[in-house]
């Protein structure tokens, strides 16, 4: 299980254990964390699972594949350096601790 | 009950990708009563797309399927009701009335039943394993299947060269098993592909071993102790299975509605803003029929007409109107391909393709006259992105801009 800190739009942190191998997407609305919408279910077609990963450790996830840096231009609320798609990022135990923000907006 | 006794609420019938969305727009768009999300089956909220693809190839576990943590719901308000059957709606009484002999008082109500597979009828076709998918025990039931035909070397045969057909295919020969797809059409996915497109599937599922028969006519399933054993055509070839998948459509569940009293037409029929021909009364996703205002009729099914959709049934409870007016979009993903569609190409009369087809990305753009209509895009998920905004706005890339990958057609979209 790895840990993940979400902070919900409302600005409330919600810590969620998430098995390794699980997206982040996946672990935050199993986990009961409030702002991510995730309508595709994950097949990174929808951009409503739009989050700001902390900026420090931005290097330490793989990096946005093609596909997702395309659907990136059509998030709802403003895109930044460190904006990703949760449902593309997959929990592994070098994000333990990972502060994990959700934007305003998904739609 | 307490039910009685509280103010009525929103009611919503169906716990799918609309109502659960119907129920979180209306939360966020402030309403303060109840609301009561009422599913028939054993789960809440899951998500379907996936059923078809990693849930069927037994890559994904049922909890990462879970669209919302029960926690959550009960957090936003939402009450959620499972196993929970509606058998009629009163309207004039403004009453749910459930399979269970209970009543739920509504102040406004959100139809959100989704669709049932279309079943054969065949001789044969009530095999134990001729199977449709639309659950998650249907996925579970036919990933069981496809663990059975691997172990006892049987094929599987797939009836229907639709999405669900092909993505089922495309699950299975990725499996190793050996795949037949019928198709009663000359060409697959006629209803949603222009015929170049249809050809070029046709290619990628025979590229990957799947025996694919065009035009075909099924006399019945050959069935052993129960069993579907073969699917027997017209012509007398006889396709040996382990597993019958039946990908033949679907229908819209409006049997709710037409009985009371709701116009329905293959479907709930709603206006551009979900609402009913009762205005308490809205509908949203597979169950529904969208009237346009050239009078014709439009289903689509698919997550992002069921969102929206449910967005707009939200609005409408809420005195508000909210068109659905954003271009239809659609996936599918087979054999390492994402196919991504926006807009209807109902009409167009000229096919412009943007890169290669035998390469590793491609777009087809279909034009009305000169006016861009739709867009299918495999791998390109930037075209398709642009070709969203681009139809959003009511713009119009030249055929010869379409075509000419050195125009960056984003570019369009920028000088509005």
């Amino acid at each position: 299980m790895v840990e993940i800190v979400f902070v919900e739009p409302s600005g409330s942190r919600v810590a969620v254990n998430i098995n390794e191998g699980w997206s982040l997407m996946q672990g935050a609305t199993t986990g009961g964390v409030d702002g991510i919408l995730g309508e595709c279910g994950g097949s990174c077609a929808c951009a409503t699972c739009h989050c700001y990963v902390d900026e420090d450790r931005l290097s330490e996830l793989p990096a946005a594949g093609e596909s997702e840096l395309e659907m990136l231009e059509n998030v709802a609320a403003e895109r930044r350096p460190n904006s990703r798609l949760a449902c593309q990022i997959k929990a592994s135990a070098a994000l333990e601790g990972l502060v994990v923000t959700l934007p305003e907006t998904q739609e | 009950m307490s039910d009685a006794a509280a103010q009525p609420g929103i009611v919503i019938v169906g716990a799918g990708q609309a109502g659960l969305q119907a129920a979180e727009s209306l939360r966020a768009g402030g309403y303060q009563g109840s609301i009561t999300l009422l599913g028939d089956e054993h789960h809440g909220p899951y998500h379907r797309p996936p059923l078809s693809k990693a849930w069927l190839a037994g890559e994904i576990e049922a909890s990462q399927l879970v669209m919302r943590a029960p926690e959550l719901l009960a957090r936003k308000g939402i009450e959620l009701r499972t196993d929970t059957r509606v058998a009629a709606i009163d309207r004039g009484s403004q009453l749910v009335h459930l399979a269970d002999g209970t009543a739920l008082p509504y102040a406004g109500l959100v139809l959100a039943t989704g669709a049932t597979p279309r079943m054969l009828s065949l001789p044969g076709a009530d095999a134990a394993n001729v199977l449709a998918l639309r659950s998650r025990e249907d996925g579970a039931a036919i990933s069981d299947a496809f663990v059975h035909c691997r172990a006892h070397n049987l094929p599987v045969v797939v009836i229907g060269g639709g999405f669900i057909g092909l993505e089922v295919a495309a699950t299975a020969r990725k499996l190793g098993l050996a795949v037949t797809v019928l198709e009663a059409a000359p060409r697959l996915l006629a209803r949603a592909l222009t015929p170049r497109l249809s050809d070029w599937f046709a290619e990628l599922h025979r590229g990957h071993g799947v025996q694919l028969v065009l035009g075909a006519k099924i006399a019945r399933i050959e069935t052993e102790g129960g069993y579907a054993s073969a699917v027997l055509a017209a012509d007398g070839t006889r396709y040996p299975a382990g597993l019958v998948v039946v990908g033949i459509g679907v229908a819209a569940n409006d049997m709710l509605a037409r009985v009371a009293g709701l116009e329905c037409d293959h479907g709930i029929v709603v206006d551009d803003c979900a609402r009913t021909s009762d205005p308490l009364i809205t509908a949203a996703g597979d169950c529904t029929v969208r009237q346009l205002e050239d009078g014709g009729l439009l289903r689509l099914e698919s997550v992002n007409n069921a969102t929206e959709q449910a967005k707009s049934a939200a609005a409408a409870l809420l005195g508000q109107v909210r068109p659905f007016t954003g271009t239809p979009w659609f996936w599918s993903d087979q054999f390492g391909w994402k196919l991504q569609m926006t807009g209807l190409a109902a009409g167009a009369d000229q096919v412009v393709l943007r890169g290669d087809m035998q390469g590793a990305s491609f777009s087809l753009y279909h034009f009305q006259g000169d006016k861009l209509r739709s867009v299918d895009s495999l791998n390109a998920a930037k075209d398709h992105l642009t070709a969203r905004k681009l139809l959003d706005a009511g713009l119009s890339p030249t055929p010869a801009q379409a075509a000419d990958m050195a125009f960056d057609l984003g570019s369009l979209v920028a000088k509005k």
